[in-house]
């Protein structure tokens, strides 16, 4: 009986196991296998098999990638968008999280649920009325509209990972600080931010990831301000296949990069507590 | 001077009303302990008073000032929190310090008023480190450093040894005790635990349901309940209550309880006179018990029901009539269940309490 059950216990972790790498093997391969074809010689993304080490190891391809037209100006597009997405959306985002964790207000509730069903609406619906108005405006194909359009994105996630984030300061601490001489919003500023800045941290970069991959209202709302993911979907197509590996290599990177750091904190927003 | 006046302090939570026409004067540096069962308003009369929840009727004073309407950094007051609230991102250096640092102290007087608070405490080897580092009573200690080191007039505190575990409770109760006589502030401590209550509290507060039952003495409280409730939730084991008839003999009133004829003392007996018809409640305290081994005229009839040993003494409880009463019997007492035994108790030693209200009868 004893034995079964060990058995079945280790039969299981077995499985699971199996089931994760299974799971990471999914994302991982294509990822390898870019990074094997934007590396490795221009022929050897015709090969097949693929070689399993980019040898010999080039970077020939990625230089060439890099230089050509517009790559190099579509990287400071995309950065100026990733950057205003991520200050704005923190700026207007935090705030709001902090009074969803704090403060007890009527529809609070209705608050969040409007906040989340935003999402609900596809971008791309969004994006061409969207286009239209900022045609009329005179704001169209500027990264400034688009990183707008980047914010109004990135609000729901903000607002709800940063007050998730508050919700997990206690209340107490505000207010001892209150008792020993603070203000309401000193007792934030000495006490809820420094605790709540790794959490926020985490958001903004989030949202960085989130302004840096989206391509759909970028596609929309831009024609010759080309954020990087626009321009690789566009111009790329007409390419040859290891320039299109060595685009999909680059803009892959800030991304895998940035999970790292935030890894925790995601785990965190679904609900899994890691010390 | 630190006076602490509440004057009709009202609070509602919802359709709650955890704190109805609530008066009460605390003196300047008395030690005073709001004590009362979970609900019963206790913390929120604290939180009032701190500002951290604004009261919705009433005022009131610190010293000489309304701070009905103050926030809680221009009351002069101190807490230690039940949770310790020891602000986790920073030393325990700077956790005592922050309220210094917050009235712009200068930086040795920092050091020095800091270093005097954790010597008090016996927590100097510590200060270097951050909360997450120390013991959970070690973080009370640094909770309670930082209270003091901001040497406000007012030091309030919200059950802060309830989340110790039972033998560390015991040890800083006492630490309490010893620290707080050394402070000049006036403290307002509240608690559920009656002990805690009886052995630090200058005064206590018996709340229940958002009012104050009675405020007196530690000893007052214990010795004369105002009321049934108080009688039952102060003391271990809590008072007895009996059943009891006034009879008038020739001239003088006379008690019949659990089969004991009992001459209440003469102060008492133009009330009872009254309670002829309606009767009356004996409140007697377990150790105000005697146990007689033979029949009395003053001494009640019972059949012993449990045994407990607890090492001082023993607790009886006994079945006088259909009414328990525990006792404390001797140690060495050898009583055995379904005996036989007499109780007596000095007539002085007895409440006498209405039956209807529960509430004492004034002597």
């Amino acid at each position: 009986m004893k034995r079964r059950s060990s058995f079945s216990r280790t039969l299981g972790r077995v499985l699971t196991y199996a089931l994760a790498i299974l799971i990471a093997l999914w994302i991982l391969v294509p990822i390898y296998l870019i990074g094997v074809s934007a590396f490795g010689e221009k022929l050897s993304a015709y090969t097949y098999p693929r070689p399993f080490w980019p040898a010999p190891f080039t970077i020939e391809t990625m230089a060439f990638f890099l230089k050509s037209g517009g790559v190099i100006k579509s990287v400071q597009s995309s950065v100026i968008v990733a950057l205003i997405t991520l200050v704005l959306s923190t700026l207007i985002g935090a705030p709001a999280g902090y009074a969803i964790a704090r403060f007890i207000f009527s529809g609070r509730d209705a608050f969040r649920l409007i906040v989340v069903s935003t999402r609900s609406f596809p971008i791309v619906i969004l994006s061409i009325p969207l286009a239209v108005f900022f045609i009329e405006w005179g704001m169209y194909d500027s990264v400034y509209s688009l990183a707008l359009m980047h914010t109004a994105l990135a609000l729901p996630f903000t607002i709800l990972v940063t007050s998730s984030v508050f919700a997990s300061i206690p209340r107490d601490l505000e207010e001892a600080a209150q008792t020993l001489g603070c203000s309401q919003f000193q007792a934030f500023l000495r006490i809820s931010l420094p605790l709540a800045l790794p959490g926020l941290a985490a958001a903004t970069l989030f949202t960085f990831v989130l302004s840096w991959n989206e391509v759909f209202a970028a596609v929309i709302l831009t024609v010759r301000n080309r954020t990087l993911p626009a321009l690789v979907l566009t111009v790329l197509d007409e390419s040859q296949l290891p320039y299109r590996f060595a685009g999909g290599f680059f803009m892959m990177v800030p991304s895998l990069i940035f999970m790292l750091f935030i890894r925790r904190y995601l785990l965190n927003l679904w609900g899994r507590v890691t010390k | 001077m630190a006076e602490i006046k509440i004057i009709n302090v009202q609070k509602q939570f919802g359709k709650v009303l955890a704190n109805r026409d609530i008066n009460l004067t605390i003196h300047d540096r008395e030690f005073m302990v709001l004590l009362g069962p979970s609900g019963c308003g206790k913390t929120t009369l604290l939180r009032g008073i701190a500002g951290l929840d604004p009261i919705d009727s009433g005022s009131i004073y610190i010293g000489d000032t309304d701070v009905t309407d103050l926030p809680p950094r221009k009351r002069r007051i101190a807490m230690v929190f039940q949770s310790y609230a020891v602000f986790p991102h920073l030393t325990i250096f700077e956790n005592i310090a922050f309220g210094l640092r917050m009235q712009r102290v200068a930086n040795q007087d920092v050091k020095k008023r800091v270093e005097a608070a954790a010597e008090l405490l016996q927590i100097t080897d510590l200060l270097k480190r951050f909360p997450a580092q120390v013991s959970g009573g070690q973080r009370q200690r640094v909770a309670v450093a930082r209270a003091l080191a901001a040497e406000s007039e007012v030091l309030l505190m919200d059950e802060p040894l309830s989340n110790l575990d039972a033998l560390l409770r015991l040890e800083m109760r006492a630490e309490l005790k010893r620290l707080l006589k050394e402070v000049k502030s006036t403290v307002v401590y509240v608690t559920h635990d009656q002990i805690e209550a009886l052995s630090l509290g200058d005064r206590i507060a018996v709340m229940k349901n958002g009012s104050i039952l009675q405020c007196d003495t530690p000893l007052r409280v214990y010795d004369h309940p105002a009321n049934e409730f108080i009688g039952s939730f102060i003391g271990n084991p809590p008072m007895n209550f009996l059943r009891g008839t006034v009879q008038m003999d020739g001239s003088r009133v006379n008690v019949q309880a659990g089969g004991a004829s009992i001459q209440p003392p003469s102060s008492m007996e133009s009330i009872l006179k009254q309670k002829i018809s309606s009767g009356v409640r004996l409140g007697i305290r377990a150790e105000n018990i005697e146990v007689v081994s033979k029949a009395q005229k003053d001494a009640m009839t019972g059949k012993v029901l449990v045994v407990e040993p607890l090492g001082s003494h023993n607790l009886l409880t006994v079945m006088v009539g259909d009414q328990r009463v525990k006792v404390n019997a001797h140690a060495d007492s050898l009583f055995q269940p379904g005996q036989a035994i007499w109780l007596r108790s000095a007539s002085e030693k007895i409440r006498w309490l209405d039956v209807e209200s529960g509430m004492a009868l004034a002597e």
